[in-house]
């Protein structure tokens, strides 16, 4: 249980003052001069120390990424870019964030571009996310205004923010979509290697990172890597943002300290499931890519990336899907799929072709109308996708399903075995002959 | 150089292999769809996925992963990558599986069955049956212009059609729009296309989603006859493919000549072929009672002989057009001259060009290939995009790279790259030449100027003066140099650097062209049709040629010929590079090779040439002008030559430069008989505003 002196996000449902004078009375902006005098090294050890972990969902270590960014600028320029394109469904941290604490992020900019020695960040938000934009947009230019960004301002380091404003596509969240789309391309992903540390926005090196990552650096880097790494277990440290929605009695958003039981953050924070725990039938742990977890692994889980992977799934971006008894399981994966099969950019094939060919079959299996072979086709199909494609989303295409394939099979086939039962009513012979 | 092992098998490449380039050197065969050696990486059709010892536990795309991305063991072991693992063999079938499940079964019905990637590659690695269960994907097909068909439903987005039409052709008029499997290939409008290269795409298509619209339903490719040949729809000497089924020329296809054309030809090459067809001249005919009428060949040499017995030599010329090859105006020349003429002319259009100025002083002396280490170019009367468009789109490669300023005196035209324009004329010429013009200094600054100076330039009243200006500018910017020649002239004519190399120019007491027309007696135009016939008053015309046009209208006698693709001939294209056509197959009716009816006209003019086969020809050939005997090499030239001309008077008009190429498409007699290229020259006319249908 996280107590409140160790929040880092003081105002993360927007009760207090959001202006800059604010935020400066809960604690933002305070010595941040005086921590960008203390040296580059220091700041890039220090998170390194903390052990803080990418809060976007693959969970790579923060300060190593900022430590693969040249030491010294070959002539180009270095970029710092936020990725605030949250559109894992499930996830809503960074707009909560970026509305009501925009100074933490804004804050964190300043540090991150003085480590790795950008004097520009751009910051990439989501095109459904307009008030948000609005509300960090008027963050920033209240901070010019006070002389906290900009050329010679009060840090000691000179800074440019920008905010650009998506254009609401899923892929744009992939981190070499979204410099192909800040640079005004089409949004699909680059090949890798060259990494974005070596040639990323306009051929600059450049360091892509999440919201959240960002804005609790300078939390971290003024109560000290210490106070970070003790919080949580090893190698899962810190506080987090938890998202909780679906059939629990009071979805909310909440910052928890890593490793927190299921059972601990529903019932302290969310109001418990709905129906009591017996009704819960599964979760899906860290917004829509991660693979959905039944009732009886999830409930003592520690809510971290060891923990989730314990149980055959992933930590992501915390964003957890709460599914009671009522949920037709199928139906929701399926739903998932769709989503992926909307969002693929349709640039290479396994994810062009594959995404549409798992939701159609599960859409099938959703009302029973498949072989229950093709269940084991279907599986294969996802390992088709995945590991095969040009970025993660064939793998956050496949793994929901793979998921449902591992934890549902029964399901499944009941659903296909009662659909064939009832296939000499009237209505399914008419179906078929159709 | 990079060592790694492929398979087990260790080899050393160069470091900027990709593993997929490594992989073939080692001799593993590696598919592909969307990986072209021309074109920028796109990574997206995942087929040629390899495994990558102590990489992530997934394969990985080789044609995107370069031999120095791969890191070795830890105790200095080489990398080593596997393109027949289990792992692998399994990618290959996924990707093929996906590539198939939305893909018809149109096969049989399809025109790239028999050359299709995609099917080749379904049956090499792909698995014997579809598990794929729901509908397929249906897409609507797309209007890109008359050249290109397209079935959209095939398409597997592989985009080298979108990367090459951006990258080599400079069009941004193709593109994948939508996401995920609603994405498709389309022109945005569905306009036409607007590029002299566009033909290409077909080719570089792996499957049958843009074919050959002229060569639809017409032919399999399995039962055409193909021969190797040489192009003649400019002064570029493109390799191209001529398939035949019979008689009939069925497609023509680019072949690959590094130094030429790459692989890429222009649409004018590639789809000339139906005015082979069309308009032919398929008997003799002679001129009675102001008309034209069939006739006999005797009938035909009779009339000839009758009119060449009524005057005399000097009264009697030669004019040879674009097309021929070197063995027909030889023996032209050896005619003419026997009956002691020494009106000759190749040039058609009165271009300044003098044989006896050198060689240099008319050739593109830095080579086609040469642009790519050129680091200036001024360009002057010249508009090389539709003048030689493949000769265009290797000066963009060169302009891609960056650090190219381009400079360009006369018209002021579409070139697919960015250009400083300098000036409309010699004016601006002048002030180059006197070092007054702010691009004298690029042109100074650079290693390896290069100046183009096109026939606009030189086919006119003061070309010669022109020319001397180009040749002083090279000279004083350092163009000519010991190891850089950069002084470039760029023909429009297939036959033009032949006929110059072969003296086919007036002697000293002939007449030119425009003369000859005016005032001989008896005037043979081996296929010239590009002439001012409005000004004709030649008394008594021959016209060997293949094809009705303006030449054969004019002509008194008409004498069948042979095109490009029925003849084995000698074309020296714009660099001087010799190189011989073959023959793909044969003249239809009475129509007779070229040499072969000069031959026999020569007998009944009782001036009987010495020679009896083509061999025998160019042995003569050969013995009097020995450089011929060296094909598809460019010899060595004088650059001295080129200071000579550099000394010579300047003196020029004031009048703009303007390009002799006025419509791409219908440049040359076969092209006039083209209905192809008819409705892609309407097409352009109308600025390609005619939307789709």
């Amino acid at each position: 249980m996280l107590q409140d002196k160790d929040r880092i996000f003081t105002n993360i449902y927007g009760l207090k003052d959001k202006s800059l004078k604010g935020a400066m009375a809960r604690g933002n902006w305070d010595g941040t001069k005086q921590l960008i005098e203390k040296g580059r090294d220091w700041i890039i050890n220090e998170i390194k120390a903390s052990g803080l972990r990418g809060r976007g969902g693959a969970g790579f270590p923060t300060g190593l990424k900022w430590s693969f960014m040249p030491k010294e600028s070959d002539g180009r320029p270095h970029y710092l870019v936020v990725n605030a394109d949250e559109s894992e469904p499930g996830t809503c941290k960074d707009r909560d964030i970026m509305r009501h604490d925009p100074h933490t992020l804004i804050e964190g900019c300043v540090i991150a571009s003085f480590a790795m020695a950008a004097n520009t960040a751009y910051i990439y938000i989501r095109g459904e996310y307009m008030r948000e934009r609005e509300a960090l947009q008027a963050a920033i230019d209240e901070c010019y205004d006070a002389g906290l960004l900009g050329k010679n301002n009060k840090n000691g380091w000179d800074i440019d923010i920008y905010l650009h404003h998506g254009a609401g596509a899923y892929i744009c969240g992939e981190e070499t979509a979204l410099l192909e789309s800040l640079e005004g391309k089409k949004g699909q992903p680059r090949l890798k290697p060259p990494f974005p540390a070596n040639m990323g926005l306009y051929g600059c090196p450049t360091t892509v990172n999440n919201v959240e990552s960002i804005a609790v650096t300078p939390t971290i880097l003024r109560r000290g890597a210490g106070w970070f790494s003790s919080i949580g277990r090893p190698n899962n440290v810190g506080t987090k943002l938890f998202m909780i929605s679906g059939h629990v009695n009071r979805p909310c958003t909440v910052e928890e300290e890593m490793g927190i039981t299921f059972r601990e953050l529903i019932d302290r924070h969310a109001g418990g499931i709905r129906g009591g725990w017996d009704n819960l039938l599964a979760v899906i742990p860290g917004g829509a890519s991660c693979p959905v977890v039944k009732a009886e692994d999830i409930i003592d889980c520690p809510m971290d990336f060891d923990g989730l992977r314990a149980v055959g799934s992933s930590f992501g971006t915390a964003g957890a899907i709460v599914m009671d008894k009522s949920t037709d399981i199928i139906k929701a994966i399926a739903r998932i799929s769709a989503f992926f099969k909307h969002e693929s950019c349709g640039q290479c094939t396994p994810c062009r072709e594959g995404t549409g060919w798992m939701w159609r079959v599960l859409e099938r299996m959703a009302r029973g109308n498949a072989q229950k072979r093709e269940i084991d086709m279907l599986f294969q199909v996802t390992k088709q996708v995945e590991g095969h494609t040009i970025c993660a989303l064939g793998d956050a295409a496949a793994w929901p399903v793979q998921g449902l394939i591992r934890n549902f099979r029964p399901e499944i086939e009941k659903r296909i075995d009662a659909y064939t039962h009832s296939a000499m009513d009237h209505g399914a012979v008419l179906e078929a002959a159709e | 150089m990079a060592k790694l092992k492929v398979d087990g098998k260790e080899i050393e490449v160069p470091d900027h292999f990709t593993l997929l380039q490594a992989c073939e050197e080692a001799g593993a065969e590696v598919p592909r769809f969307c990986f072209h050696e021309r074109l920028s990486v796109a990574g997206n059709c995942r087929m040629c996925l390899i495994e990558v010892k102590g990489g992530p536990p997934k394969p990985a795309a080789s044609c995107a992963m370069g031999v120095r991305d791969v890191r070795g063991g830890p105790n200095g072991e080489l990398p080593e990558v596997f393109t027949n693992t289990p792992m692998v063999k399994k990618a290959r079938e996924g990707v093929m599986e996906f590539l198939l499940i939305n893909h018809p079964l149109d096969c049989p019905i399809c025109d790239q069955g028999g050359e299709c990637d995609l099917q080749d590659q379904a049956m090499a690695f792909g698995i014997d049956s579809s598990r794929y269960q729901e509908d397929k994907r249906a897409v609507e097909d797309k209007y890109i212009g008359p050249l290109v068909s397209t079935v959209m439903n095939r398409c597997i987005h592989c985009t080298r059609c979108v990367r090459f039409t951006t990258e080599v052709a400079g069009i941004a008029e193709l593109g994948l729009i939508g996401r995920g499997e609603d994405a498709e290939i389309t022109t945005y409008l569905e306009q036409a296309m607007t590029s002299e290269m566009q033909g290409n795409v077909v080719d570089l298509c792996p499957v049958g989603a843009l074919t050959s619209k002229p060569f639809a339903f017409t032919a399999r490719p399995w039962e055409l006859n193909k021969t190797e040949s040489i192009d003649v729809m400019d002064a570029l000497g493109s390799a191209i493919r001529v398939d035949t089924r019979g008689r009939e020329v069925m497609r023509i296809l680019p072949r690959v000549n590094e130094a030429i054309n790459e692989e890429w030809i222009s649409d004018k090459t590639r789809f000339i072929w139906d005015g082979l067809k069309t308009q032919r001249l398929d008997r003799p005919y002679v001129r009675r009672d102001g008309r034209l009428q069939p006739a006999s060949w005797g009938e035909a040499f009779a009339a000839i002989k009758s009119a060449v017995g009524a005057t005399s030599g000097k009264k009697i010329g030669a004019i040879a057009g674009d097309l021929a090859s070197v063995e027909e105006m030889f023996a032209l020349s050896e005619l003419v001259k026997s009956l002691g003429s020494e009106n000759l002319d190749c040039r058609q259009d009165g271009t300044a060009l003098d044989p006896a100025l050198g060689r240099a002083t008319y050739l593109f002396n830095p080579t086609i290939e040469g642009i790519e280490s050129a680091d200036a170019l001024l360009i002057i009367g010249a508009n090389p995009r539709i003048e030689a468009a493949v000769l265009n789109s290797r000066i963009r490669k060169r302009w891609r790279r960056g650090n190219f300023p381009i400079g360009v005196i006369g018209e002021e035209g579409e070139l697919r790259y960015d250009y400083d324009y300098l000036g409309a004329g010699p004016d601006t010429l002048k002030e180059l030449v006197d070092g007054t013009h702010s691009f004298t200094e690029k042109l100074k600054n650079a290693k390896n100027p290069l100046i183009i100076i096109g026939q606009g330039a030189l086919a006119r009243t003061d070309g010669a003066g022109v020319l001397a200006s180009a040749a002083k500018l090279a000279v004083s910017v350092g163009a000519v140099t010991e190891e850089w020649n950069g002084f470039a002239v760029l023909h429009t004519a297939a036959s033009r650097v032949g006929g110059l190399d072969l003296g086919f120019v007036p002697g000293a007491k002939g007449v030119n062209a425009q003369e000859m027309l005016a005032s001989m007696d008896v005037l043979f135009l081996l296929g010239a049709d590009e002439l001012d016939f409005s000004k004709k008053a030649a008394k008594f015309t021959v016209y060997i040629g293949s094809h009705g046009d303006s030449g054969a209208h004019n002509a008194d006698v008409i004498l069948p010929g042979a095109t490009y693709t029925e003849k084995s001939g000698i074309w020296v294209n714009t660099e001087g590079r010799v190189q011989m056509g073959a023959r793909a197959g044969f003249a239809p009716g009475e129509a007779r090779e070229d040499w072969a009816i000069l031959r026999a006209l020569s007998d009944v003019l009782g001036k009987k040439l010495p020679f009896d086969s083509l061999a025998a020809l160019r042995s003569r050939l050969y013995q009097s002008h020995p450089h011929f005997a060296v094909t598809d090499e460019v010899g060595n030239v004088d650059a001295g030559e080129i200071a000579a001309l550099a000394k010579k008077a300047s003196k020029m008009n004031k009048s703009g430069f303007a390009s002799t190429v006025k419509d791409f498409y219908l440049t040359n007699p076969i092209a006039r008989a083209s209905a192809v290229m008819a409705e892609c020259s309407a097409l352009a006319r109308n600025n390609f505003k005619v939307a789709a249908e």
